[in-house]
């Protein structure tokens, strides 16, 4: 059907903000490629009129009140943060 | 050739619920950073999201004002991309099934009506803020503000100018303020506009648009569409073609500059979100929505003329703001002289008002503007120094009484004052007596004037002038 | 009491309610044994250390009596919990450097209502890396050993909560299960698995994988207690909007003995290709032991099973690709230092943070979702979920319960799949379809290869109706021996 090669793998890696090796990316590809084969066996299953499956379950409508509740103490929240400066969390500059 | 513009207005709403849309954290402005945080709005491993009622009502509601199709079956779609601020790295938003779609808002352009479609009210969540520190290679991230309930209406590109525009938010902005559902607050980013202008020489075809960002009031979109319109149609004579790109709005310069684009390739990735199930609304449900929408600006103005005899224009203005107007119907229950109370309204009261202080921050109840043009009838003050003694009352917030008393504005109705001052100004002007005499009427006028100086504008003017004429008759 | 490791949860509380013992006892016996045979099977990606169990509600030396509550009561039972289930202030890391050092702020729904229970949390067990994996061999700290043999991997990926239950490292243990992550781990190493209908136990606090699919379920020694296990965790929880608001029964009152009349479906595409004639021969007798008890077994045709490995790994993935896209090092877990843009350092935290196995399903689920791609392969596999759903629905019209063998194989050896990816997805070929569904299935114990390697029985039911899943499953365990067996190491 299509040709999964090391260029889709690299374009994909982006959209994942993922960096991957040369030889990560090589055996991506070669990998990948085996498995989509065999996923294209989908392609004969016969789904003219079929509705796509999202959620198994007949569940609708819910939802929760309007009501604040408490959130967690700064010190929690910052708990894990790899870097923090005050009480932010603090990351590289964006380059935009 | 002529040049068409064509602009679609994009615009994020925060809404005024209690608690964000996919969690109970608190929506207050402007608390401590990361104190309104908790694991789902954090996008901590493992938290889910659970939708609040009261937003989803509030989407209706904004959607059936804008005279919006309801969708029968709705859902909730994840749209993937990375940001720090995005704690998921996806927002929940919406996207080939939004709630609903197809409405229409009416704006006046040149005195005749044009109707600007709605493509589609649909709702998702708002992210964390961005600070960045002058002169470091780092920012702080604020997730206060993450999962706060935004609404994304979407314009069909049905303007055709900045003027356009300006009306087509003015009239959103009045819409979104009666049904009380968000600040609107523009400097707060409560509200907030984004703008695909394209020019073409071609009304019915869209030329390559640019998107502008960055703008941070309503002011701002005009002036950048504007700007934007001057750029593209330039570079379209000179036969230069238009790039797509995203331009952002430089509000001191005055001008648009293109963003440098992100790294990195854009697809969103949207899929169906799992974590909530999907939405489906009975026509009962949508009817006591419908049932529920308050008395909306249209309306509202149409009545205005009816019930208080006001022209098109002051009911037009007096709708656009809520609070003005229902500071204006309720004067009226109190003083019943509606074209007074919208004179005040339109003319000082208005002027004392700002993008930040509305009519109800004025310190100016409305008993006692009631007070005060209740003075002037019954000649305690002149409707003159009436504007002094406003302006003292918004300033002080004291009642009008106060305000004359202390400063001593009370009208002068006393003859023998008055007459006094005749005789003053009379003896110092004899060149005036004399053009009066002999038949320039204009003196008179030159003469009341005097007076009015003489007693620094206190003196009732009917009797100054009856006074004068006496005099002037008498020797 | 030297056995206090071996016995059931049932039995411990047995053991607690006559005084024989007490909860400090059982610990210290389990803790022993851990000591003894942990650095064989290496079941923990984090030990029970004496203060996580302390940290527990139960009061440990206080009597037992009057926390007696029919059917719910675990106080004082050792619970491991698979290390993707947040618990508050301890490592939850879904054995991937990406989360290195996490702790959450929060609990999981389901260790709230074990706290509440009286549990004691007993360590977080080993996994597969964000539970992608069917032999735990992709966790970021070592591969989990099968019990029955240390050379044999003990299935995946909740691989270290079945091994610690068969090793009589824990009294009972939770797991995950996506595709068959309970289920195929609790076969390999000779436990009872159960996965739950999707939507009876809360996902709140489970790191997810793929959301549509993922549940958490009891691995227990036998069934009993796992029916008492499903008392505690099961039911509606307002945190997740995909939970079932549906009374929950009393498990522990669907164990009786008797499958008189009970109809089972046999289906006959679970038996044709790459199926060890071990693992057939004994899936087969045990439909007879059922038959000899009353039950109708018959075959049934589910039709689209084929498309059941091809429409999972779409479908997890694509959701795997965006549940795990918020691990950019900026909130939480591991971040690559020196980096002096953003995204360079998303890039490469994300590049350095995930194991083999992590990229690749990401990279194919971000590929699945990707414009262009979408329709061919995410809406095309959620239209044959569709079938498959079908298939289920009409099967359960003519059937009260469905048996299958639960993996194709009993445990390979340690690195025999891991150079041949699919080869390893395609161990999942028969637990895969009951996630896709949502419907519960159940592995028991159902005989040994002539290796002394568990073989397991999977059992599949209508949703919510875990019910008969239990009836089958006891009245089978009771008239057989094989739960009973313990591996010798």
């Amino acid at each position: 059907m299509m040709k999964f090669d090391k260029t889709i793998v690299e374009y994909t890696a982006k959209l994942a903000r993922m960096k991957l090796s040369d030889k990560e990316t090589r055996e991506l590809a070669l990998q990948l490629a085996d498995i989509l084969k065999y996923i294209e066996k989908l392609n004969q299953a016969d789904t003219s009129g079929v509705e796509p499956t999202s959620h198994v379950l007949p569940i609708k409508n819910v939802f929760r009140q309007d009501k604040v509740k408490k959130s967690l103490n700064i010190a929690d929240a910052l708990k894990n943060a790899p870097e923090k400066e005050g009480d932010f969390f603090k990351v590289p500059r964006i380059i935009e | 050739m002529k040049y068409y513009p064509i602009i679609g207005l994009e615009v994020h709403l925060e809404l005024n619920t209690e608690s964000k849309v996919f969690c109970g954290c608190s929506t207050q402005f402007g608390s401590a950073p990361n104190s309104q945080v908790c694991p789902v709005c954090l996008g901590l491993p493992g938290s889910l999201p659970v939708l609040n009622k009261t937003a989803l009502t509030y989407a209706l509601k904004v959607a059936l004002a804008l005279n919006c199709e309801i969708a029968d079956f709705t859902k909730f779609d994840r749209k993937n991309y990375f940001y720090p601020d995005l704690p998921k790295s996806y927002q929940i938003s919406q996207y080939d099934k939004p709630l609903s779609k197809a409405g229409w808002l009416d704006i006046e352009t040149n005195g005749a009506l044009k109707r600007i479609g709605i493509t589609r009210v649909h709702q998702e969540e708002d992210t964390g803020k961005l600070l960045h520190k002058e002169g470091v290679a780092m920012s702080l991230v604020d997730f206060n503000r993450s999962g706060i309930p935004l609404l994304e209406i979407v314009s069909e590109p049905d303007m055709n100018s900045a003027e356009e525009a300006y009306e087509y938010l003015t009239r959103l902005k009045a819409i979104l303020e009666y049904l009380d559902v968000s600040d609107c607050d523009m400097e707060k980013g409560s509200l907030r506009c984004d703008a695909n202008i394209s020019i073409s020489t071609d009304p019915k075809k869209l030329g390559t648009k640019a998107e502008i960002k960055n703008m941070n009031s309503f002011k701002a979109v005009r002036s950048a569409l504007e700007h934007e319109i001057t750029r593209q149609t330039g570079m379209l004579s000179e036969g230069s073609r238009i790039i797509q790109e995203t331009r952002l709005w430089d509000d001191n310069k005055g001008i648009t500059l293109p963003m440098r684009s992100k790294e990195g390739a854009h697809d969103y990735r949207y899929f169906p979100e799992p974590d909530l199930v999907p939405f489906i609304f009975s026509s009962e449900d949508i009817k006591k929505v419908a049932d529920s929408l308050p008395e909306l600006p249209t309306a509202r103005r149409k009545r205005i003329i009816e019930q208080y005899s006001l022209s098109e224009y002051d009911a037009s203005v007096l709708t656009q703001d809520k609070d003005m107007a229902d500071y204006f119907e309720e004067a009226v229950k109190l003083y019943n002289k509606p074209k007074s109370v919208a004179n005040w309204l339109l003319s000082d009261i208005a002027a004392a008002t700002s993008s930040t202080v509305g009519i109800k921050q004025l310190n100016l109840s409305v008993g006692r503007l009631v007070e005060m043009l209740k003075m002037i009838d019954s000649g305690v003050i002149s409707g003159k120094i009436a504007k002094d003694v406003l302006a003292g009352m918004i300033d002080t917030g004291k009642p009008a009484a106060a305000i004359v008393k202390e400063k001593g504005l009370e009208q002068i109705s006393d003859d023998k004052v008055i007459e006094n001052a005749a005789d003053n100004v009379l003896r110092e002007n004899p060149k005036a007596v004399e053009d009066y005499r002999s038949g320039k009427a204009t003196a008179l006028t030159f003469l009341v004037g005097q007076l009015m100086r003489h007693t620094k504008g206190k003196a009732n003017p009917a009797i100054a002038n009856k006074i004068l004429i006496k005099k002037l008759g008498a020797s | 009491m030297s056995e206090l490791h071996k016995l059931t949860a049932n039995q411990l509380k047995q053991e607690y309610k006559n005084g024989k013992t007490t909860p400090q006892g059982a610990m210290q016996a389990l803790l022993e044994r851990i000591e003894k045979i942990e650095p064989k099977v290496k079941a923990f990606a984090h030990l029970p250390e004496r203060c996580l169990a302390k940290r527990c509600q139960a009061p440990l030396t206080q009597k037992i009596d009057r926390f007696e509550v029919p059917g719910t009561f675990l106080h004082g039972i050792p619970v491991a919990i698979k290390d993707n289930i947040c618990v508050k202030d301890e490592l939850t890391t879904c054995a991937s450097k990406i989360l290195e050092g996490f702790r959450p702020p929060y609990d999981a729904t389901v260790i709230e209502k074990l706290r509440n229970a009286g549990a004691i949390l007993f360590g977080k067990t080993n996994m597969d890396e964000f539970a992608f994996g069917s032999s735990c061999e992709n966790s970021c700290y070592y591969p989990t050993r099968n019990p029955w043999d240390t050379a044999r991997i003990p299935g995946g990926s909740s691989g270290g909560s079945a091994a610690a239950v068969a090793a009589d490292e824990v009294t009972m243990a939770l797991g995950s299960d996506t595709g068959g992550s309970i289920r195929q781990p609790a076969s390999l190493c000779g436990v009872v698995g159960l996965k739950p209908t999707y939507g009876r136990v809360s996902r709140y606090g489970l790191i997810a994988f793929a959301s549509s699919l993922d549940q958490i379920g009891p691995i227990t020694k036998d069934v009993s207690d796992a029916a008492l296990l499903m008392n505690v965790i099961a039911g509606h929880d307002e945190r997740d909007t995909t939970s079932a608001d549906v009374a929950v029964p009393d498990y522990i009152k669907s164990l009786t003995k008797n499958v008189k009349g009970l109809k089972i479906g046999i289906p006959k595409e679970y038996f044709i290709k790459g199926i060890d004639p071990e693992v057939k021969s004994a899936i087969e007798i045990a439909v007879k032991v059922l038959t000899d008890l009353g039950a109708i077994c018959k075959e049934v045709s589910l039709p689209s099973t084929e498309y059941a490995v091809s429409v999972y790994y779409i479908i997890a993935t694509a959701e795997a690709s965006s549940n795990l896209a918020r691990f950019d090092g900026v909130r939480y877990g591991y971040r690559h230092q020196g980096e002096a843009s953003m995204i360079d350092m998303v890039a490469n935290t994300r590049g350095d943070g995930f194991g083999a196995e992590a990229k690749r399903r990401i990279i194919l689920g971000t590929f699945a979702l990707s414009s262009g791609y979408y329709d061919a392969y995410y809406l095309k596999a959620q239209k044959v979920r569709t079938l498959i759903k079908r298939d289920f629905d009409e099967a359960f019209k003519k059937f009260d319960c469905i048996i299958t063998p639960t993996s194709p194989t009993a445990a390979f050896k340690i690195g025999e799949k891991t150079s041949d990816p699919l080869s390893m997805y395609l161990s999942d070929i028969f637990t895969i379809s009951a996630n896709l569904a949502g419907i519960p299935a159940m592995s028991v114990p159902c005989g040994f290869t002539k290796d002394n390697l568990p073989i397991g029985m999977q059992i599949l039911s209508k949703p919510f109706d875990e019910e008969t899943i239990f009836r089958t499953a006891f009245t089978y365990e009771q008239n057989t021996q094989w739960h009973t067996r313990k591996p010798k190491l």
